[in-house]
């Protein structure tokens, strides 16, 4: 299973580099998501993958019953997702908004913060 | 979107969906559930609601903007995080007033400040996510 | 009761920002956003006050007990950096009311900032490692829609491009705390620090600490990772450009701080190594970005750059001494780069643009402006007896104390390029007559807004003069918190309670 979990990782990571060296930068934020995706796997997997049930208490116990998973990473994953969404939609937003007034999202031709030389005076 | 059928829909199942959000936030005390799967079904009803009469429709249903909900869930929370303040804990502690006993077996029911910051997660998640989607949707 | 000294500096400016969207139409949004800043400074002091009494001090939130739940914690680095950060918060409040637009503010920009300072605050306080990553992200996204607020092409390409690579190297941040979290079992910093130590893997940590490294890297804007900043920082409002070149940065340069003193201190020869070279270079491009610029928040943004070098270089040389010159330096340069932009700000006001060679001959119609920056560009390039002076003369022998000549000779070489950009402003901004013909006058900005810009960075360049005037208690300061970086007992005594 770790094996498994380790190539996935690394199949993602791969992907989202090579989507993430394009100009487009729609292409870069979808690198950015597989890249995410890629680092919650990584969480989750080195809090150790074992077969067991979820770490619930049973009402009327002090303990939960028989072997459990590891409950910390499930909580950092969704955490890391949460922020994660919430930084996606919020860079979403700003490539939309950067598209209409600079009709492009070609970051080569997004030269306005940082104008050619040349073209300064 | 307009289909008769979806709309006529919508009416049933966004308050269907907002009765089952609400659920899953007073669940959460003590079961799987809680403030935030809560608020992501309740905000769903409401998304589901602007696909079949349009956002403007929608934010007049929501009667206050999502930004202020947000941010009224962000006090919310915080201010519940600060109650143990009063009684000396660290921040975040929770405290339980029981009524009608004095533990969880004999109380009829107790008030506590957890359900409070799961009150305030739930209205940050809802008014977070549909002034996203709002905002996505009045754009396009 | 010790648990809410630590809380109050990050719960204020939050519920500052809450109350602050609420009423946001002016000036009700304005005041709160003040008196929550004001909030910010007392409880800070309040901080401090306990650090110089108690040494370090921690709380464990929820009640939860150490390596279990979230601890916040502040030895003398946190400490000051917190001050620091309510100081800079203030000044920029008051700056804000004179240059924000009330559209802009109307937006949420109070409500911003103020999420802004309570995510910095937060980052400075927290002992532990994934809440160390929260506060980064509340600080993140407070400062991309800061960034880009008020619109525009330049601030949207910008945006897009210091939002890209942030959220990079928030992923390698978090990918290494995800692997740190697998060797150690624990995300408690005290509690990780003998779990690295007592690790099998050596090789493994040493590449999760150059993870670390280049996701903190890229915050603190090191040497080849440094390009997001001067294609950003000149474009938002230069209150915000302010608050992010005094502020952001360094938060990355604590986080290398705390992460290289505390946790990774297994293979100092290499890693630290590896950070004396990088201080290096960084150092040295920066000076020599800013000597081919000609825009008043480009020369400054590039070097903030270079000035993080001589910061990473205290934390790289591992001695006694270069930790102090760090820490000091740390401290005189949140000041002085911030007040540096808040002149930068008001030159605009006065003589209608940011380029040098469109503007010039403030000296003559704005005596005072003129005054006060002189005091931060000279405390900058390291002028006797300015705050600066003491910051590079601490590192500069705590480099020939271990006979780093070359180390030395590069620190005081990049110290000689500052003066040549400052003079370069100087010259160009203010002794030049005005390419127009015209005298660039007071008259331009309304008295109130003058005076809100204005008092700010008279405020700072008094503070940039007492630290200079008067080093010795600073000085000191900055000794007992090196000590404490180098020697982490007290640290990890206050936050597992002397417990295993």
């Amino acid at each position: 299973m770790e094996a498994l979990t380790a190539i996935v990782i690394g199949t993602l990571t791969a992907a989202s580099v090579y989507l993430m060296l394009a100009r487009n930068f729609m292409r870069f934020l979808f690198g950015l998501v597989l890249l995410s995706n890629a680092v919650n796997l990584t969480i989750f997997a080195s809090g150790r993958m074992t077969k067991g049930h979820p770490a619930l208490v049973p009402y009327g116990e002090d303990a939960p019953l028989g072997v459990v998973g590891n409950a910390l990473p499930q909580a950092l994953v969704l955490t890391a997702i949460v922020i994660g969404f919430g930084l996606l939609a919020f860079t979403l937003a700003l490539a939309f908004e950067g598209y209409r007034r600079m009709r492009s999202v070609d970051t080569d031709k997004m030269r306005f913060a940082e104008p050619k030389e040349d073209a300064q005076k | 979107m307009n289909s008769v059928i979806f709309t006529a829909a919508a009416r049933l199942l966004v308050a269907l969906m907002f009765v089952f959000s609400l659920f899953m936030l007073l669940r959460g005390h003590h079961l799987p559930g809680g403030g935030f799967i809560g608020g992501l079904i309740g905000a769903v009803s409401f998304i589901v609601y602007s696909l079949a009469c349009g956002p403007a429709e929608a934010r007049k249903a929501l009667r206050i903007s999502p930004e202020v909900i947000a941010m009224l869930g962000l006090g919310i929370a915080l201010l519940a995080g600060m109650f143990s303040f009063i009684v000396g804990y660290p921040l975040f502690t929770g405290q339980w007033l029981w009524v009608g006993g004095d533990s969880y077996e004999t109380a009829a029911f107790s008030l506590n400040t957890v359900l409070v910051f799961d009150i305030g997660v739930y209205l940050v998640v809802l008014g977070g996510i549909l002034s996203l989607t709002y905002a996505f949707e009045e754009e396009t | 009761m010790t648990s809410w000294v630590l809380v109050m500096p990050i719960a204020v400016p939050f519920l500052a920002a809450v109350a602050a969207f609420l009423w946001r139409a002016n000036p009700a949004g304005r005041m709160i956003s003040l008196g929550g800043s004001v909030l910010t400074l007392m409880a800070s002091i309040a901080l401090m006050v306990a650090v110089l009494d108690e040494g370090v001090i921690a709380a464990q939130m929820s009640n939860w007990d150490a390596p279990f739940g979230i601890t916040l914690v502040a030895d003398y680095l946190s400490a000051v950096m917190v001050v620091i950060t309510a100081i800079t918060g203030l000044a920029t409040a008051i700056y804000a009311m004179g240059e924000i637009p009330e559209a802009t503010e109307r937006l949420g920009f109070h409500a911003l900032f103020q999420t802004l300072i309570a995510g910095v605050t937060g980052a400075f306080l927290t002992g532990d490692l994934f809440n160390l990553y929260v506060w980064f992200e509340v600080m993140l996204i407070a400062s991309f829609s800061l960034l880009v607020i008020g619109g525009g092409k330049e601030r949207l390409d910008a945006g897009i491009k210091y939002v890209a690579l942030n959220l990079v190297s928030t992923l390698i941040f978090l990918s290494g705390i995800g692997l740190l979290y697998g060797i150690t079992g624990t995300l408690n910093l005290a509690d990780m620090r003998e779990g690295v130590a007592n690790a099998e893997n050596q090789g493994l940590v040493t590449v999760i600490a150059m993870m670390f490294m280049v996701g903190f890297g890229v915050k603190a804007a090191v040497f080849p990772l440094f390009f997001w900043l001067p294609a950003s920082y000149h474009t938002p409002y230069f209150a915000i450009s302010a608050v992010f070149a005094g502020l952001l940065t360094k938060v990355g340069v604590y986080a290398l701080m705390r992460m290289f003193t505390l946790v990774f201190v297994g293979d100092v020869g290499f890693t630290h190594e590896i950070l004396i070279w990088v201080s290096l270079l960084t150092m040295f491009t920066g000076v020599i970005g800013a000597a081919a610029q000609t825009d008043f928040r480009k020369i400054l943004s590039f070097h903030i750059i270079s000035q993080i070098g001589y910061m990473t270089l205290g934390l790289a040389l591992f001695t006694p001494l270069a930790l102090m010159g760090g820490v000091f330096y740390l401290v005189h340069h949140i000041i002085v780069k911030a007040n540096l932009f808040f002149v930068a700000g008001l030159a605009k006001q006065y003589a209608g643009h940011t380029d040098l060679d469109r503007i010039g001959g403030l000296y003559k119609s704005a005596p005072l402006l003129a005054a006060l920056f002189i005091i931060p560009a000279f405390s900058l390039a390291g002028f006797p007896p300015l705050s600066g002076f003491w910051a590079k003369y601490l590192i500069v022998k705590a480099a020939l104390e271990i006979d780093a000549w070359f180390v030395a000779f590069v620190s005081l070489l990049v110290g000689l390029l500052t003066i040549y950009s400052m003079t370069k402003i100087w010259g160009l901004a203010f002794w030049k007559p005005h390419p127009d013909g015209i005298d660039p006058t007071p008259d331009r900005a309304p008295p109130q807004v003058t005076r809100a810009m204005l008092t700010p960075i008279a405020g700072l360049a008094a503070m940039t003069i007492i630290i200079g005037f008067f080093p010795e208690p600073f000085v000191q300061f900055a000794e007992t918190a090196a000590t404490q970086l180098l020697d982490p007992t007290a640290y990890v005594d206050a936050v597992l309670g002397g417990t295993p």
